[in-house]
Parts: structure tokens; sequence; C-alpha cells
């Protein structure tokens, strides 16, 4: 992390005009994070996730409510590599396959997060004053609920299932986005270029979302790669308690709460959804890490000359 | 200065409510620019002369400020024009450069995003075309390369370069009256004379006026046509520049220019002036809401010649033997002797 970590500006001063860095843009974005060990294999990670995601259903050895009494509670071995549960269902298959719903609960529930928490907490931070104070209430008092309590009673409300469950964590996740962004946009709305680009005559939605709006993402950008860590943790939970994913479609919190009462004997039908969770959890923290470092563009020049030299 | 002033500013007053009380920042000022004329308006930080210009465009938030007066711009006055119609001017019609080019610049965007921001609102240029004068004006500022400047981002300029940038942004819209606040303060000293030579230049070819606002009488010594001098929110002297220069007559724009340092300056007959010999103003300006009674120097002044310097405030007026349409005028109630100048 040595290299990411916060340098002065000072290339950019040495000489009257810098070399101009083929580091800005997504690539150099890219090659920043590539260049931080961890931060490349949580991408690897969350690759391997997103491919599984994709095409799981048809890797998978075997379907994923193929039961078979003979084989019920079998030990990990070369034809079950994670076992079977108590019906004899292959574990890994329904690993690979429980990846699909995650991934997608996790991304529609952290993208109405995300659109609706940055709309108000945009809107909150620029114009302050009343509208402030509503939107920012409304959601201090979302966020006092804890957010599986607040889950549970938005599907309590519109009834269980997987639609539900996105929608449910989206509204627990969405003050998180408006209190982050509105945090940005307070300090970023004081800064003279948000000035300087009104004594231009540029309005208020075109400062809003050309000058403040690209100044906040990088803390946006962040929380979301966190949100999605705990969305995907959120969907198990859920599913856990039997409200998200419904059976027999399966799901790493169904899989969780099906193998606790094995626990005793067999270990595999816990453990294996269980590390599934903990890496993309994991992976996605780590993400979010390192993107916070590698978003500041100045920063990122700076990696880049550091590499350069070193 | 025969020509109709282009920018007119009568009376204005900026009332910025505080937790304190009501700070009176600003408290009637009135000056006029014309076409190619340059005004110098010169104090102290927290004379209020940066609120003063920023109230004109309605950059100062309001509330907590109330603006009154008249700012006469192009037939309309600019105290009274709603948002919409202040957006129209600023650009086109007044367009300013601030202080410091770090953080008058978005971090984010590329310098050619930056520079057609105000062409994409006020011309209607597309964004070929916008970029293409985008090119020109880098060109015009003096900036090497322009075509390739456009993909730099901030941060891969020098302050120098980041001001000349500024700077082209607020040409961009070809204004009739361009504001520099302060804007060479945060550079440094031979940086500070490009800047200042190369907004001359460009004076001299787009015809615009120009206000500098500055704490430095060096500064603007050199450029500006008429300099007015502001103390706690008034103008306190005003006049062309020579005749401020050559024969202050407040004590306060005495105790400015007597605080700043000289090198070897033979025109005045001096020898130049020792750093040990530079001239302190004791005392802090006063508290914006709590204004002094009478003149707002006189807890400071030495002078204090006339008892009503403490009870009442002294009129702006022309010194004796001033003549012409904009005479050298003075806040005081007395005339001093000519200074005796080494």
């Amino acid at each position: 992390m040595t290299a990411l970590d916060r340098a002065p500006d000072g290339p950019a001063e040495a000489g009257q005009v810098a070399a101009p860095d083929e580091a800005a843009g997504p690539t150099g974005l890219l090659r920043a994070l590539v260049r931080n060990r961890l931060a490349a294999a949580a991408l690897v990670v969350l690759a391997a996730f997103v491919v599984v995601a994709l095409v799981g259903d048809r890797v998978a050895p075997y379907g994923p409510n193929e039961v078979s009494s003979a084989d019920k509670l079998r030990a990990p071995s070369l034809e079950h590599p994670f076992g079977t549960d108590q019906l004899g269902r292959d574990v890994l298959s329904r690993v690979l396959i429980g990846a699909e719903p995650s991934l997608r609960v996790g991304l529609v529930a952290v993208g109405i997060a995300l659109v609706a928490g940055v709309v108000l907490g945009l809107v909150a931070g620029y114009y302050r004053g009343l509208v402030d104070d509503v939107v920012m209430r409304c959601m201090d008092v979302l966020f006092a609920f804890p957010a599986i309590l607040l889950a549970i009673a938005v599907m309590a409300i519109r009834g269980r299932g997987a639609t539900n469950a996105m929608i449910a964590i989206g509204v627990v996740y969405t003050p998180i986005f408006a209190r982050v962004t509105r945090a940005s946009v307070l300090t970023v709305r004081e800064q003279v270029f948000v000035r300087a680009a009104r004594s231009i005559g540029a309005g208020d939605l075109r400062i809003m979302t050309r000058h403040v709006l690209p100044n906040v993402a990088a803390p946006i950008i962040v929380q979301t790669s966190i949100s999605l860590a705990f969305a995907i943790l959120a969907e198990a939970a859920l599913s856990f308690i039997g409200l998200g994913t419904q059976p027999p479609e399966p799901s790493w919190g169904r899989m969780l709460a099906d193998g606790r009462g094995f626990i005793q004997d067999a270990w595999w039908m816990a453990v294996f959804p269980g590390l599934a969770i903990f890496a993309v959890v994991l992976s996605f923290n780590v993400t979010g890490d390192a993107l916070r470092d590698a978003l500041d563009p100045r920063q990122r020049s700076a990696i880049e000359s550091a590499a350069g030299r070193g | 200065m025969a020509a109709e002033p282009v920018l007119a500013v009568d009376d204005l007053r900026v009332t910025i409510a505080t937790r304190r009380g009501p700070a009176r920042v600003v408290n009637g000022v009135s000056w006029a620019v014309a076409p190619g004329e340059t005004l110098a308006v010169v104090g102290e930080s927290g004379s209020g002369k940066s609120v003063s210009v920023l109230s004109l465009l309605g950059l100062v938030p309001r509330p907590p400020a109330t603006v009154t007066g008249r700012a006469t711009f192009q037939g309309q006055d600019l105290v009274a024009l709603p948002e919409e119609a202040l957006r129209k001017v600023r650009g086109p019609g007044i367009a300013m450069v601030f202080q410091d080019p770090m953080t008058s610049l978005n971090p984010v965007l590329t310098v050619g995003r930056q520079l057609t921001e105000g062409m994409e609102v006020h011309l209607g240029l597309d964004r070929r075309a916008a970029t293409e004068r985008a090119a020109e004006l880098l060109d015009l500022v003096g900036i090497p390369s322009p075509r390739e400047r456009l993909a730099s981002y901030p941060h891969h300029l020098s302050g120098g370069m980041r001001q000349r940038v500024m700077i082209a942004v607020a040409l961009s819209c070809e204004p009739a009256v361009l504001i520099a606040d302060e804007a060479t303060t945060a550079l440094d000293v031979t940086i500070q004379a490009q800047i200042v030579e190369l907004i001359a230049e460009l004076q001299r070819e787009l015809g615009m006026a120009v206000v500098w606002i500055t704490h430095d009488l060096g500064v603007v010594a050199g450029i500006a046509d008429r300099v007015a001098v502001m103390y706690a929110g008034r103008i306190v002297e005003e006049g062309a520049v020579d005749d401020l220069y050559a024969d202050p007559r407040h004590p306060y724009t005495r105790g400015l220019l007597a605080s700043l340092p000289v090198l070897g300056d033979r025109a005045r007959g001096g020898e130049g002036r020792h750093p040990a010999d530079l001239a302190v103003i004791p005392g802090l300006p006063p508290d914006p809401v709590h204004l002094p009674p009478g003149c707002p120097f006189h807890p400071r002044c030495p002078v204090r010649a006339d008892e009503r310097c403490a009870t009442e405030e002294p009129p702006l007026r022309p010194v004796p033997g001033a003549r012409g349409p904009a005479p050298h005028r003075v806040a005081t109630f007395y005339d001093l002797p000519p200074e005796d100048r080494r």
C-alpha cells in the first residue's frame, strides 16, 4: 500500500507544465488498482464471482435441486467436492448457482440506494436550508432503525421474495448514500471553483452535475463497493431467516440456514456457502479501500510518477 | 474618463447577518469604470473590497447578506436583477478572475471542459466550435501548445499557468468588464508581473474595463488609471493613480504607502526605503459588527486633526485644487499638509 499513501502534489509543480499523463481515465484507474496486490487479488475474486453468477448454472456438475436420497450428507469427495446436503443435493452446484441471486440482489439493491441516496444528498447538500433539513431528517429516521430490522419491516409490508428483498435492502442503504453524498457536497459547494463556475454564468443543475458530482464521486464509489458487500450480506441474512430468496432456488443465506442444523455432522453444508459469502464480501471491501486510495486524481499522478521512478 | 461608464456603482451597501448581529461590510461605496479603463480598488483584508464586487454579481448569498444601492450595467440595475437575468450578465457581461488559481479550477475536469463551459452556456456553441475557440483563448493568454493543454487537468499546470487558464475562462465570453479579485496575490512576484502585464495587454486588445481588487498598492501603480482606497467598507480616498500616489491626502492612504518597500526609487528622488524604515499602521481594522462612530479609521489614526473625527463620518470631498469630472477626493475633515517624503 505504500505507493498509494497520500503524497504531496509535488511532481506537477516541479515544471511549468508536467508531461501529459496517460493515467487519466478508467484504464489508469485499473492500472493503479492492479498495482496494489491485495486489490488485484480481490478483483480476481470478484471477476470469478461475476463469471460464476453469469454461467454458474451451465458449469455446475449437478442441477441445483437434483435430489438423490442415496447420497445424503456425503462428505466432500471427488464426486462432490463440497459434499452433499440432507437431500443429497450437490453443495458445489448450489454454491455456484447461488451466486447469481446474490449478485442480482446486491446490484439492484445498491443501485436503488445509490440513485436515491445520491440525488437526495446532492440536492440537500447543495441547496441547504429547509430542503436539507427535511431530506436529512427523513434519512435520520430511516437510519435510526437497525438495518436488518428495517429490511424485515419493509418485507413485512411488501411480502417475502427476492424482489422485495432488493427493495428492502435498497431502502435500508439509501440514507448512507445520502449522508456520504451530502457531507462531500457540503465541502465542495464552498470551493472557489464552484463560485468561479457561477461567475461565468453556470446554473444550479450544471454546477451540481458537472462540478459538484464528479468531485464527490470518489467517496460514493467507495461507498458503493462497500455497500455491495453489505447488501450481499443482508440478502444472505434475509434468506437465512426465510424472507429473501425462496426455496427451492438456491441462495447462500438459505444454504447457511439449512446447514446450521447439520453443523455437527455435515460441516461442509454451512462452511462452503459461508466461505463464498466471506470471499465476496471481503473482496468488495478490499476493492472499496483500494478505490478510495486510487481515485484522487492528484494522488493518481503521484502513483504514476512513483511507479515511473521505482 | 470622459467616456460613458460601462459599470457604475452607486451607494452600494452590503450587510451580512451574523450570530453577533448585522455586520456592515460595505457601507456606501460608489465608483464607475469606462470601457478600456482600469480601476483599482485597494484595501487590506476585511475592508469589504471583495464582497463589494461579489455582491454585484449576486455571488454573495442572500440571505444572510442584504445588498442595497445601485449598480448600473448596460442599462440594468444589477442589485435589483433576479438570479436568472443575473446569470446572463455573468460571463459575457462581467467576468471574474479569483485569487487562488489552485482552488478556482475544478480539479476533476480538464482545462478544455472548464474553458468551454461559459461558451456553452452563453454563446450556444457546439463542442467542436467551443473547443476550437478554447484553444485560441489559451494561445491568447500565452500558454504554449494550447491544443494539447486542453486535455490537461489543473494539477498538471503550475500556479501561473492555472491563473492564465482562469483568465482565459473569464475572457471566453468576451466580457465588457473583467474583475480581477486579488488575481495575483497567490502568485510569486515574477509571475505576478507577467499576469498583470497579460491583463493589461488583453485589455488594450479587447477594450474591456478592468477592476483590480488588491491589497497591494505596488501591483496597481503601473496599470491602474484610477484608484479607490477602501477602509471598513468605505472609500476613504480616490483619484487618478498619479495624483493619489504623488499626493495622498488620507492618513490611511499615507500609512499604506509608507508600509510599502521601495527599491531605490530615484524617480521620487529617494534612495529606496530600508525594510527597517517600513511604517506600520498600529491596530486592526474595526469589527464590521461594531463599527466605531465617526470616521472608521479614527481609532488607528495618527492625525485626528478634527474633533468631529470621533463623532461624524467624514464625507468624500474633492481635495483643494482638484479638477475634472472625477477629481481626487478624500474623506477627511481637514487637509493634510503635503507629505514630507525622503
